[in-house]
């Protein structure tokens, strides 16, 4: 497409794909492991929200993904970059890899998450790639609805019964450390904002933290008191749960190599 | 020889949602253009939510009708942007929903993205009420941010007492 930046391109093509991952292995790892729930969430009507939230989601890898392989231009497609690829080739946040705990607990990854793709999908959405700024566009609608709902439900959690608000706060503890690899900028970040591509993450940081103060204060939650963060996720140095949620996630394609239906 | 575009149109709207089939495509506004590229008819369609898995059905269910029709050359493609929004379901398409028993969307009312106004929303400051498609009462509520399908959410009449799908404002 002609009215692409591609001619002249200040960024390489490598540095480009990586970021595209990010975005795709994001939405996708988030994803999976929220449509773990379907079948299992605490009431009927919990689960069909989660199940659909799940499935925005794996929509939004996929718009990425594509991207992805048209830019690596090696032949792969959306598929081949969710289902044949190991742990250390993926480039998501460690927050969506973590486990899904109890209820409260990917309510508030939910919310952690969609406080930042927020902001960060419309500030993409005058990304000078204009496909960047397609599937932002698409996606800021989506993402903007997921934020009402788990910021609604954090505080009503939070500021629920003595036992919700125990889980909630532990759920908040334990995720913490967890948020700040989302606004930790690099040379790939560097790069895609020095091209007028996205915008450096560090820089959506007091957005996120507005919301996050906000909503956290309503919840009557406490928000903890450290900026240490785990970092690498981006990178495609994980935790461990990222290969136990592939070796599901990727059995199929795995054991029926090339299998469709 | 070539049938015009309104023809194609026409033959479109014919065609339903495969979800809610009490709506055409024409009327859900997914059909975003049609023209000939030469000998090749190329329909541009955009999808309702990323994820929507009704997204592959419409396309499949465009080609099938359009090749019962005699179109043998014919090109399907995805337009991203502008994003679908409910702004495009036409006049006809909303009061098809109400009489098929499904709330359309209350115009004016999708989220933001600017924080300003989040916390309030979510105190019930600006809150919107939605008409039973039942029974005509405003006196529901909302049961649920999702419904059947990623496009509604599920409400209450607190007055019939009927449960029903809000098609939501997008």
């Amino acid at each position: 497409m002609a009215d692409n930046v591609q001619t002249g391109d200040p960024v390489a093509n490598d540095m480009l794909f990586e970021w595209l991952l990010r975005r795709g292995d994001t939405a996708l790892v988030l994803g999976h492991r929220v449509s773990e729930w379907c079948g299992h969430s605490p009431v009927l009507e919990e689960d069909i929200a989660l199940a659909n939230i799940a499935l925005d989601l794996i929509g939004q890898a996929r718009l990425w993904l594509s991207l992805a392989g048209e830019v690596e231009g090696k032949g792969r497609g959306e598929n081949e970059l969710a289902y044949l690829r190991d742990a250390w080739d993926f480039r998501n946040v460690l927050l969506t890899e973590q486990p899904n705990g109890d209820f409260g607990k990917t309510l508030m990854r939910q919310f952690l998450i969609d406080a930042y793709q927020v902001p960060l999908m419309e500030a993409l959405k005058t990304s000078r790639d204009n496909r960047i700024a397609a599937i932002a566009a698409k996606t800021a609608k989506e993402v903007a609805y997921h934020l009402d709902r788990s910021a609604d439900l954090v505080i009503r959690l939070g500021d629920g019964t003595a036992e919700s608000h125990r889980r909630m706060q532990e759920a908040l503890d334990a995720l913490w450390s967890y948020t700040g690899e989302m606004f930790a900028s690099d040379a790939v970040d560097a790069a895609m904002a020095e091209a007028g591509l996205a915008p450096d993450p560090a820089g959506l940081k007091l957005l996120w933290q507005e919301t996050v103060n906000a909503v956290l204060d309503e919840a009557t939650l406490t928000k903890p008191d450290s900026d240490f963060a785990h970092l690498g996720g981006v990178n495609g140095r994980h935790s461990e749960h990222l290969g136990h949620l592939l070796a599901e996630m990727q059995f199929l394609q795995r054991a029926y190599p090339g299998a469709t239906w | 020889m070539q049938v015009s575009t309104d023809t194609v149109w026409q033959w479109l709207s014919e065609i339903p949602d495969p979800e809610i089939p009490v709506l055409s495509l024409t009327d859900l506004g997914v059909i975003r253009d049609v023209d000939w590229d030469a000998q090749t008819l190329v329909v541009t369609v955009t999808p309702t939510y990323s994820g929507c898995p009704a997204t592959a059905v419409i396309n499949l269910d465009i080609e099938t009708k359009l090749r019962s029709c005699g179109i043998d050359d014919l090109r399907l493609e995805q337009r991203l942007s502008p994003p679908w929004t409910t702004d495009w379901l036409t006049a006809e398409g909303r009061e098809k929903l109400r009489a098929y028993g499904i709330a359309p969307p209350v115009d004016g009312t999708r989220s933001k993205a600017a924080q300003p106004g989040r916390l309030a929303r979510l105190r019930g400051e600006g809150a919107f009420s939605v008409a039973c498609p039942r029974c005509g009462s405003e006196n529901t509520e909302k049961i649920s941010q999702f419904g059947s399908t990623p496009c509604k959410a599920a409400y209450r009449c607190k007055a019939c007492l009927e449960p029903f799908d809000y098609f939501k404002c997008h």
